[in-house]
């Protein structure tokens, strides 16, 4: 990706982001998150991870991000008057993420990093998936039943108090 | 065509990233907006993942990335459902408005 295209997507990426937080209105948090995910999305693409690129969208802007839109909807939330924290609070974590995000590109900046030439079909779907169903197999079996228990518990959380 | 972005600069788009989501989970008070920003922080560390799969060129920063999404999924089906159930008992999803377990 070229650096300028690189710098258009990353200042939108940034706006999206700072929309989740300062936005009133939980909505329109959302349609911030959903921005920001499609754009990390077409950032992945621009780093050769093509299956990951899809699957970003497909899972956080195809279904994450509607569960977030229809809890919102189900709760038919009225725009905040107070959605922040005391200010003092709100300094003190403003502080705290900017030292966060200079602390760490302060150490990434000065690290040298290369962009090796790839081997054929780097971050498709097969060599992916190779890997997938080798060296991470029992990761893999765990994290279905990770997705089994969560199902269960959502659906018994969610109905409605019997007592 | 101009020269390609190096890769420290994803990375330093993904620090600002993850700052931005600290900052959210600790001034808003709307629950929602919390888990909202807890997913930004989880994605600026996947961007890094594959920055880094990119960098070395090993593709085990996809798989951690893959099973990052997953548990994420798993996570906002529980949170969301706990959210909903909140509001139901408490007409609230103010988190300063939350602060016993029990009631």
């Amino acid at each position: 990706m070229s650096a300028v295209l690189f710098l258009v997507i990353a200042a939108l990426t940034v706006l999206g982001a700072f929309t989740v937080v300062v936005a009133r209105s939980p909505v329109y948090s959302a349609l911030g998150l959903v921005g920001t995910l499609f754009l990390i999305a077409v950032l992945f693409l621009s780093l050769d991870a093509q299956l990951l690129g899809f699957l970003q969208i497909i899972v956080y802007a195809g279904a994450i991000v509607v569960l977030f839109l229809f809890v919102i909807m189900l709760l038919n939330l009225q725009a905040e008057l107070e959605t922040l924290s005391a200010p003092g609070l709100v300094a003190a974590a403003a502080l705290g993420g900017l030292a966060l995000a200079g602390l760490v590109a302060f150490g990434v900046v000065r690290t040298p990093l290369g962009a090796p030439a790839l081997a054929d079909g780097f971050g498709n779907t097969v060599p992916v998936a190779e890997l997938l169903f080798t060296t991470y197999l029992l990761p893999f079996e765990l994290t279905s039943v990770l997705l089994l228990v969560a199902i269960i518990g959502a659906v018994v959380i969610g109905k409605k108090r019997l007592a | 065509m101009t020269a390609p972005a190096p890769l420290a600069w994803y990375l330093v788009l993904s620090a600002v990233l993850f700052g931005i989501g600290v900052v959210g989970v600790l001034a808003r008070r709307n629950l929602i907006v919390v888990f909202m920003a807890i997913e930004l922080m989880l994605n600026a560390v996947n961007l890094t993942f594959v920055t880094f799969a990119r960098a070395r060129p090993s593709m085990d920063g996809h798989v951690i990335v893959f099973f990052v999404m997953a548990v994420a999924a798993a996570e906002a089906a529980v949170g969301l459902a706990i959210i909903l159930q909140l509001f139901r008992a408490r007409e609230t999803v103010n988190a300063d408005e939350v602060t016993t377990l029990r009631w």
